[in-house]
């Protein structure tokens, strides 16, 4: 992480300013309440006291976009529910992440049809995939820690300049 | 031969979203459903939109709001909508049972079953005991697993969350069953035509034994946190009621239909599946409101356990898939010895099998309410028709006459009680 | 199968001219009713006694493309006291499918029929609110019939990858501030 603690005993450490903000906003991601189909059962799964989410700081799941970090798809994305979810995605404040979880947010699974979007990111713009149908919690706890690799490693230039 | 690619050189069917969308519809539209006073002003109209946390999916509820009371209610349902039905003429029969796990999504196993049995009903086509014993098994297993997500949402909807984190624990446990037996938590495609895709293993019995040795007294936590507390009689006594005649007139059938007095359940009417060789009661309540709903499915959960309990007894060792080779591939220790195998095998893979035609409706017993598929067959390798008739679709159809009347804290344990799924509203 | 024998007989005795056809197959009973007569014979098999026909199952829809009459609309009704099933089901020509509404008789069928209208296009005549259920408002056609296409989009290989890219939509990634 870059830290070198100087001065002894009196606990200080130096890091830099883009470490320090990638390492506050993978503390806490809080998602939004998103969940369409089965995986959101397997997402609820993964939020309750099994597979603990609460672990990574995303106890709660904000109901309003306003409040939220994280989008999880967690479902079949139909094209009656596409400007929902545009809405939504315009709705959350910067810094904001999507994470696709299941095949049918990725690539729309078995559903290849007219009915189904063929893919969240045909909407809106993708961070991390997560396969699966459904994936078990211990997947979607691994895309989220590839979330955190991927947070950890954004640079202050593209925000900042 | 249904025409699947779009001609070459076409517009991407979906238009540029966002860009003058206005997905949430005018008023004049609404002009038979909401009453004259919502068109001058006098009483609001509230979209409890496709996003919302208690609405239990992406269900869309126009609120008439006079106050605090509600005047009217119009669904607005398709916001899952995945063309299943169509998708399934595109497949062969055996590939189209893997689309029926993800309509009803918290009773995957009960999808394949009313498939699965109207598919063998359409080609006559005989199940072995063996599999018929475990199919039911593992549907009154998913009926309690259904049960126990219900029960968590509807609690924590209502603000006993703790009850969530409860009913997941158990919940746990079950899937881990499924995913012994079929190596999928949710979405198993565990029964095919002719009976089940693999054997039970040997570590079937002893872990549905152990399962059911310790979640009775779990249930009999539930009935004491719950069943005589003041706060939760408060919010489910006397709310939502719906009388024996309107429940039969709207098409409700199943929990909702049964918490108002009628004793209408599937598997004792018409049994399915060996039912009739099991001894369990239907459960019914008297007043028809959230309170009875919500005693009337804890109950089912007892009686769902005295029925796997009764199955692990009767389990005997045996086949466990029909041996009719023109609709079952053959076990590959036999693909060695028989060129008959080898054909068949062929056949199976390369086209699949063919039903001649017929037309067959076949209901059974979900955790919903009547859940049946309407099969047509027209002697190709591919269902030339199927219809699901899907409980949720119906209840929410039924839900304006539910909630007039009540109080809007008051919509949210209603759609709780009628315990909809929009997966399965939806296909 | 001989006591739903006998209900057919008895319905096709009230109404003799509006009984097309009959059809017993796998302990299954279908009427063919002529559209027009639908809602007489409805109307007698809920209220008639010995038949009670009191819950309306499912309201199911087929297309039988390319024959005339290409759609049939099935009823599929339940006796609760009885434990009996029965099928109805009236054929509609191509070119303008009307039949009644059932819905004064079974109110189950109200959004049943909507989804027959959405998805097939088939009209009842006299139904509260007939409009789209499933599909969004503006969607055109009717995508259950057989000449709809699934709109299957090509399983994307590195040799058709640009061409499937170029049909695609895709989502602008924007900077996060």
């Amino acid at each position: 992480m870059g830290i070198s603690s100087k001065l002894g005993n009196l606990g200080v450490v130096t890091t830099s300013l883009e470490t320090a903000v990638n390492w506050g906003r993978t503390g806490a991601l809080w998602p939004l309440l998103f969940g369409l189909a089965c995986c959101a059962i397997e997402m609820m799964a993964a939020q309750c006291s099994n597979y603990d989410l609460s672990r990574f700081g995303m106890e709660l799941n904000r109901a309003s976009p306003r409040q939220a970090d994280l989008i999880i798809v967690a479902g079949r994305v139909t094209r009656k529910m596409a400007p929902v979810i545009r809405q939504l995605y315009d709705q959350m404040p910067s810094p904001k992440w999507v994470l696709a979880m299941g095949d049918c947010a990725s690539c729309s699974g078995v559903f290849n049809n007219y009915a189904v979007v063929q893919g969240v990111d045909e909407i809106i713009p993708v961070d991390v995939y997560v396969a699966g149908c459904p994936p078990r919690p211990e997947q979607l706890i691994h895309g989220i820690m590839t979330l955190h690799e991927k947070i950890r490693g954004e640079r202050i230039t593209d925000w900042a300049s | 031969m249904i025409d699947m690619i779009a001609p070459q050189g076409s517009e991407p069917a979906v238009t540029p979203i966002g860009e003058g969308q206005n997905w949430q519809g005018s008023l004049d539209e609404l002009k038979g459903m909401i009453s004259p006073r919502a068109l001058t002003g006098e009483t609001m109209l509230l979209n409890m939109g496709p996003h919302h946390p208690s609405t239990h999916g992406v269900l869309r509820l126009l609120l008439e709001l006079d106050g605090e009371t509600i005047v009217s209610c119009v669904p607005d349902v398709g916001y899952l909508h995945t063309g299943i039905e169509k998708n399934m003429e595109a497949k062969t029969y055996t590939k189209a049972l893997v689309m029926t796990d993800r309509m009803d999504y918290l009773n995957p196993l009960g999808n394949n079953l009313v498939y699965c049995l109207a598919l063998e009903k359409l080609a006559s086509l005989d199940v072995p005991e063996r599999a018929m014993i475990g199919r039911v098994i593992l549907a009154e297993l998913t009926r309690i697993n259904s049960h126990l997500v219900w029960l968590g949402t509807h609690c924590l909807d209502i603000g006993a969350m703790s009850m969530m984190l409860y009913c997941f624990r158990e919940r746990e446990e079950i899937l881990d069953i499924f995913e012994l037996v079929s190596g999928q938590r949710m979405m198993t495609s565990y029964f095919r035509p002719g009976g089940l895709w693999r054997d039970l293993p040997d570590e079937f019995i002893p872990t549905v034994q152990a399962f059911l040795d310790h979640f009775p007294k779990r249930v009999d936590d539930y009935e004491t946190i719950l069943n005589k507390n003041p706060l939760w009689i408060d919010r489910t006594q006397g709310i939502g009621v719906i009388t024996p005649e309107d429940a039969i007139a709207l098409g409700c059938t199943g929990p909702v239909l049964r918490a108002s007095g009628i004793a209408h359940d599937v598997r004792k009417s018409q049994p399915y599946s060996c039912y009739e060789s099991f001894d369990f009661s239907v459960i019914t309540g008297d007043h028809g409101d959230v309170y009875d709903r919500f005693l009337v499915r804890v109950k089912e959960m007892r009686e769902s356990i005295k029925i796997v309990q009764q199955g692990l007894k009767m389990l005997r060792k045996g086949p466990f898939i029909s041996s009719n080779r023109k609709f079952v591939p053959p076990p590959r220790a036999e693909l060695g010895q028989s060129m008959e195998a080898v054909i068949h095998h062929f056949k199976l893979w390369t086209e699949g099998f063919r039903i001649g035609k017929g037309e067959v409706y076949f209901p059974t017993e979900s955790p919903r309410g009547e859940l049946g598929c309407h099969l047509i067959a027209d002697g190709s390798t591919n269902p030339y028709r199927v219809h699901f008739r899907t409980p949720s679709f119906v209840h929410i159809s039924a839900l304006p006459k539910l909630v007039e009347g009540e109080m809007l804290a008051d919509v949210v344990a209603i759609i709780g009680s009628i315990d909809i799924v929009l997966g399965d509203c939806d296909r | 199968m001989q006591n739903l024998r006998s209900l057919g007989d008895r319905v096709q005795e009230a109404f003799p001219d509006a009984v097309l056809d009959t059809i017993a197959f796998r302990d299954e009973l279908t009427l063919i009713i002529d559209p027009e007569k639908i809602i007489e014979v409805a109307r007698f098999c809920r209220d008639t006694e010995g038949l009670e026909f009191n819950l309306l199952s499912d309201l199911s829809f087929v297309d039988y493309y390319p024959e005339e009459p290409r759609f049939a609309v099935c009823y599929h009704l339940y006796s609760i006291f009885f434990r009996h099933r029965l099928r109805l089901k009236v054929m509609l020509s191509g070119e303008e499918p009307q039949v009644a509404t059932v819905t004064p008789i079974y109110p189950a069928a109200n959004w049943q029929e909507r989804e027959a209208y959405d998805m097939m296009g088939i009209e009842f005549i006299g139904h509260p609110f007939l409009k789209r259920i499933l599909m969004p408002k503006d969607w055109e056609g009717y995508p259950l019939r057989k000449d709809y296409p699934l709109g299957y989009e090509q399983v994307q290989f590195t040799f058709n990858f640009d061409e499937v890219m170029r049909q695609k939509p895709q989502a602008k990634r924007e900077k996060n501030t």
